[in-house]
């Protein structure tokens, strides 16, 4: 199959576009534009591509994790260990894209939100580098669970401003930063954290973390000859699967799967799973599936990860569930919880709980697939942040 | 035919006057009360009632309309539910057009189709569908203009000659523009860049101009409508709304008071 996608008005076919208020219709213009004669000047991509090897870490490892693959009796598990980028995960693959951006067209204060606080410490660790004014929207609830990350933020520089509005997540942070946005387009650049907000946000947001395919199609090209048999990324918003997804959507012979917060069950309407779940619907920007009622609210949502609590999805996951291209699935707090548990134990790397979505249901993936066949799973994040609210949830007192 | 909102704005014209546009968000303080708030915002003076259709995100506005739209949820207003309202309104009001203004998830879900063919049977004149870009409008215009629906967009302050002219060709009704870089309810607008932006937007379109955010006052209504066809205010009568929630009693008094104070300022003739 062959794939170029988005169109030129940032549709996955009946996905993404631009739905904003007038006022956002010619910065975006303008960000397009810009970006899109940025994304192949040699120059551009030469500080990138710097700033990625020397500032992020990149290229992250493939690991063989041994010990897992012999105690699930199946196929080899391989993890991409975006965990060991600097800040932890790969959010800061795609804040060091946009705030090159930033810098290109001139702004002097860029804002973000941020759920977990991955994003938020992301953006305020690139905006401390290269001198630019950082504000974060976190709603309270996330203020408070996260408060490791809030701390974080402040001693990078960043002002957090805590959203009281709506559910006080990570919707309502989105929600105040396009609103901040509007009121400041002049000298501010919105950094979105994921691959959602109107076009162009899903595609820039797409190509700067697709360095992680990139790296894996080489790395499996170069480990085992050949490129592994499946793919295995969680999804909230769907940045870290669609950088893995990207590079091998036209590689057909290589299932991918995306694993989306099942919360309590999706029986149970607790859950964080749009995709599984929801329907299509108009949310932040962009058309896509949306966690929504049937008087068109949308609607709270539960995961045990911060970073999965969001009830849309980037709109090109949308069309790639429509096209039977990526298989979307659920995982519950439970199975994650033991997930996280298993790889630290028997690999000495603790997982971020979003990424422990991936490891959960590549266990069980991988009963289904020979011990000469390959998944390799997206390690997105490092679970550092993560140990205070697993002690809480399993009764356990810390200073 | 012409449509209601065209025969007022005509009429407006003719008598050298400007329109007054009130905003209030549909089920706040309660659904039970959001009709009687439209009789009263009529005499106190309204030509065109913009009803708010209550969203859960609604991104576009400042923290008094969305605690108003929190109002009306935690009441369960649904889409349908406002509808009703405006059929409700018309039993006593065959002659103020009633605009319909939200976000477009509640419409898509429910479907244009039947969103359409709902609003006209309970007298709805036009659509405001805050992020609804003209880019993406092919496939709800038709259904709404079938209907009779007048279609209003919005122009801002970074709208482009582009921009302002393909807007201007889909629009219908009236053209609300934005008089600053902000969300509603925002502190204050500058008056000489709306007025030459409004000369700006004159030049695409013979549409009347009603000019909306940062409208608190007497005095600000009165400078914009110097320059404007009609002034909206909202986040002004919003907040009266709010003080009141739980003195409901006194809310039409309250908001036609508030109307009749800005009708006076607008109708004071210009020195």
């Amino acid at each position: 199959m062959s794939y170029d996608l988005p169109d030129t008005h940032g549709h996955f076919g009946r996905y993404g576009g631009q739905f904003v208020a007038e006022t956002l219709m010619e910065p975006l213009r303008q960000l397009t534009e810009a970006y899109e004669s940025l994304k192949n000047a040699p120059a551009f991509l030469a500080e990138l591509d710097r700033d990625l090897r020397d500032y992020v870490g990149r290229p992250s490892p493939l690991y063989f994790a041994e010990r897992l693959t012999r105690s699930w009796g199946g196929a080899q598990i391989w993890l991409k260990r975006e965990d060991l980028n600097h800040t932890g995960a790969h959010k800061i693959n795609n804040t060091v894209g946009q705030a090159l951006l930033a810098k290109h067209l001139g702004k002097t204060r860029i804002i973000a939100e941020t759920g977990a606080g991955q994003h938020g410490v992301a953006s305020a660790t690139i905006a401390a580098r290269l001198g630019l004014k950082c504000v974060v929207y976190m709603g309270v609830e996330d203020v408070q669970r996260q408060s490791p990350n809030v701390y974080r933020m402040k001693l990078l520089g960043a002002e957090v401003v805590p959203v009281h509005s709506g559910t006080k997540t990570l919707k309502d942070a989105l929600n105040e930063a396009l609103r901040d946005w509007v009121s400041n387009v002049d000298d501010t650049f919105y950094v979105i954290g994921t691959v959602a907000g109107p076009h162009p946000y899903p595609m820039l947001v797409r190509d700067f973390n697709a360095v992680v395919g990139r790296e894996v199609l080489a790395q499996s090209r170069e480990r085992f000859g050949q490129l592994p048999n499946a793919l295995v990324a969680c999804v909230g918003g769907g940045s870290n699967a669609i950088g893995l997804f990207h590079p091998f959507i036209e590689h057909t012979e290589v299932a991918m799967y995306g694993v989306e917060a099942g919360g309590h069950g999706v029986a149970t309407h607790e859950h964080a799973a749009p995709l599984t779940a929801g329907r299509p619907g108009v949310l932040h920007g962009n058309r896509t599936y949306v966690m929504a009622d049937d008087n068109g609210q949308i609607l709270p949502t539960h995961s045990i990860s911060a970073g999965l609590d969001y009830p849309g999805v980037g709109p090109e996951h949308a069309y790639l569930k429509d096209i039977g291209r990526v298989n979307y699935t659920t995982v519950t707090d439970d199975e994650a919880l033991a997930a996280f548990h298993e790889l630290t134990r028997s690999e000495g790397i603790i997982p971020a709980l979003e990424s422990s979505h991936a490891v959960a249901y590549a266990k069980k993936l991988a009963r289904e697939y020979g011990p000469e066949q390959r998944i390799v799973v997206n390690l997105s994040g490092r679970g550092d942040k993560d140990i205070f609210t697993i002690a809480k949830l399993e009764g356990i007192e810390l200073l | 035919m012409a449509s209601r909102i065209q025969r007022v704005f005509s009429e407006l014209k003719q008598q050298g006057r400007k329109g007054l546009v009130p905003y209030i968000t549909a089920g706040d303080p309660s659904p039970a009360a959001t009709v009687g708030l439209m009789h009263a915002l009529v005499r106190g003076g309204a030509d065109v009632i913009e009803l708010g259709v209550p969203f859960s995100d609604p991104m576009a506005d400042g923290p008094t309309i969305q605690l108003a739209c929190e109002r009306a949820l935690a009441h369960g207003t649904g889409l349908w539910d406002v509808i009703d309202m405006v059929a409700e309104f018309r039993r006593d009001d065959q002659q103020t057009p009633v605009v319909l203004m939200g976000y477009l998830n509640p419409i898509e879900t429910r479907g244009i189709d039947a969103f359409a063919e709902r609003a006209q049977a309970a007298g709805v004149d036009g659509v405001l569908i805050v992020d609804l870009a003209v880019e993406e409008a092919d496939e709800y215009l038709p259904p709404l203009r079938a209907r009779g629906l007048d279609c209003i967009f919005l122009l801002a302050p970074t709208s482009s000659d582009a921009r302002i002219e393909t807007i201007a060709r889909h629009a219908s009704g009236y053209l609300y523009y934005v008089s600053l870089k902000g969300v509603t309810g925002a502190a204050s607008l500058d008056i000489v860049s709306v007025t030459e932006k409004l000369e700006q937007i004159r030049r695409h379109s013979t549409l009347p101009l009603a000019v909306g955010f940062g409208i608190r006052d007497a005095a600000s209504a009165r400078a914009v409508g110097a320059v404007a066809d009609a002034v909206v205010v909202g986040s002004a009568l919003v907040s009266e709304i709010e003080r009141l929630q739980h003195n409901a009693e006194q809310l039409p008094q309250v908001l036609q008071d508030r109307l009749t104070e800005l009708r006076a300022a607008l109708d004071q003739p210009v020195v």
